[in-house]
């Protein structure tokens, strides 16, 4: 086994400290690694900044995102929209947010891919048009005005880096050597670039190596930038191997999350106890 | 569906943004933009192969291969001639409010967040605003929270803007020199009245408002058929709610 290979899903849950930023992807594609949520919030942790690249605002993605909330393991988080798509609200976020219990840095989608890009760069910032006249801009500190330096009289926004502590994902799958393949969607990709470490869970290991192979090599992210990966068949879920979410499933928890004592019920039986036990 | 079933309101709606789209190259359908996104659609139908269209989310009406960022950068570049956004809040001088009421950031009611509209606004020529829930709490005097403006500062880089808005009520133009609505047409079964009275903001209108033109049987025929059936890709509730397509969930 090579060394990214970790044994379980609570073993990458353990390398993601307390306080850490961490990013998720936007959850369009199977990249919500809802095994390593639920390994999270059994693990305890507290005080995640989540960074949601850009949004966590698909059935899963917001699935995922406002479970943790819910569950009380983040602090604040950083992003340009956090919902269930098409089935509404995220209960636990739009709570939290109400109640006062979680800091929002607002931020709007080409920013946030800016930051990252520039991260993934090492770079400190990146300039960005718009943004100038919103009430996003005068309430975020740390983005700035500045003048073009190339034509003066043309004000344009920069923003600072993002540079997460870790980046968590899932893919379909991964090869022998521990590289993860992901298909068209670069997101992971730059994630993978732009963070500290990189946690992914993937359905199925394949033999051989995507680099072999130059139409899957284009899709793949090489193992030395994934610090640690693990096996989870169906760790992606609520989506279905058909390629679409599990719509029942994410109404369910909507409908429990509306409600403090159903949420915990739901934590309880759903992430608490059911994972825990073998199928 | 059976074409004799007269057009529902989905149905008047996206026929009236495929009007809007004419002799667009490439329109992006957002977030949670599934009457945009039908109407996108259909216009295209009606291009002969002019008009592509992109749904973010979706695999099968997406030819971008370089992750989210994409849609963000051809936008930089030109490259996306019409976009559709909305608001919780939507005012008379087209600034639109995606984060919540109230005094910003203890917000009475939050929504899920401000997505590319603080860019796209600026970027795309032709931002179709659409709202289902035309009231005085939607569209008011003035927003809460400004996730994006709909008119910019002289020496601000803006080639984009709203061109349209869309309720459950009526179609407004938007005029950007006077960064003012003006009615265009109501949609049948209301009045210009009840616009007035639902409306929050002052707005122009004819002496003569028109109705919104119903779409004809081919067009009908193009929603319920072809259209329905790739809107049922991204938006599977609401292919089932408004074209009756059964999915398997």
């Amino acid at each position: 086994m090579k060394p990214n290979w970790q044994d379980d899903v609570d073993t990458l849950a353990a390398q993601v400290p307390d306080g850490a930023s961490l990013t998720v992807q936007k959850g369009d594609e199977r990249d919500v690694p809802m095994a390593l949520a639920h390994a999270l919030v059994r693990r305890g942790v507290r005080g995640l900044h989540v960074i949601t690249l850009p949004t966590a605002a698909y059935p899963a993605s917001g699935m995922m995102v406002d479970l943790l909330i819910g569950a009380g393991c983040v602090d604040s988080v950083e992003t340009s929209g956090i919902s269930l798509h098409e089935l509404g609200a995220a209960p636990r976020f739009t709570q939290a947010v109400k109640a006062g219990r979680l800091k929002v840095l607002d931020a709007t989608c080409p920013a946030v891919y800016a930051a990252l890009q520039a991260g993934a760069k090492g770079q400190p910032f990146a300039p960005l048009r718009g943004l100038i006249g919103t009430d996003l801009l005068r309430h975020r500190g740390d983005y700035r005005v500045i003048d073009n330096p190339f034509a003066p009289g043309d004000p344009i926004v920069v923003v600072p880096a993002i540079n997460g502590d870790v980046a968590i994902f899932h893919a379909e799958m991964a090869d022998a050597e521990g590289n993860v393949w992901i298909g068209r969607d670069r997101d992971r990709l730059l994630a993978a670039h732009a963070a500290d470490k990189v946690l992914v869970t993937v359905d199925r290991c394949v033999p051989g190596c995507f680099f072999d192979d130059e139409a899957l090599a284009a899709g793949a992210i090489p193992a030395d930038l994934v610090h640690g990966l693990a096996v989870v068949p169906g760790g992606g879920a609520p989506w279905l191997p058909d390629g679409r979410p599990d719509l029942a499933a994410v109404r369910r928890y909507q409908q429990a999350a509306l409600d403090d004592d159903r949420f915990e019920a739901w934590l309880q039986a759903e992430v608490r106890v059911r994972d825990a036990v073998p199928a | 569906m059976d074409d004799a079933i007269p057009a529902r309101a989905e149905e008047l709606q996206a026929n009236a943004i495929a009007d809007l789209l004419g002799g667009c190259r490439r329109v992006a359908v957002g977030m949670l933009s599934p009457v945009p996104g039908a109407g996108a659609l259909l216009a295209a139908h009606l291009s002969g192969g002019q008009t592509q269209v992109t749904i973010l989310g979706s695999r099968a009406h997406s030819r971008f291969t370089n992750g989210g960022a994409e849609l963000f950068d051809r936008a930089g570049r030109g490259g996306i001639d019409a976009f559709f956004l909305s608001g919780g809040q939507i005012d008379g001088r087209a600034n639109i409010n995606l984060v919540g009421t109230g005094d910003y950031p203890h917000t009475e009611v939050r929504w899920s967040g401000s997505f590319g509209s603080a860019y796209l606004y600026f970027m795309v020529p032709r931002v179709v605003l659409f709202r289902w829930e035309h009231s005085r709490r939607t569209l008011v005097e003035a927003v809460d929270f400004i996730s994006a403006p709909g008119v910019s500062e002289p020496g601000v880089h803006r080639p984009g803007g709203p061109v349209a808005l869309i309720t459950n009520l009526c179609l407004f133009d938007f005029d950007r020199a006077r960064a003012r609505f003006r009615l265009r047409s109501v949609h049948p079964g209301h009045t210009l009245e009840e616009v007035r009275d639902q409306t929050g903001f002052d707005f122009d209108a004819p002496a003569a408002v028109p109705a919104t033109p119903l779409p004809d049987a081919a067009r009908l025929a193009a929603l319920r058929g072809p259209v329905a059936r790739q809107i049922a890709d991204i938006y599977p509730a609401f292919a089932e709610r408004v074209f009756g397509l059964a999915t398997a969930q």
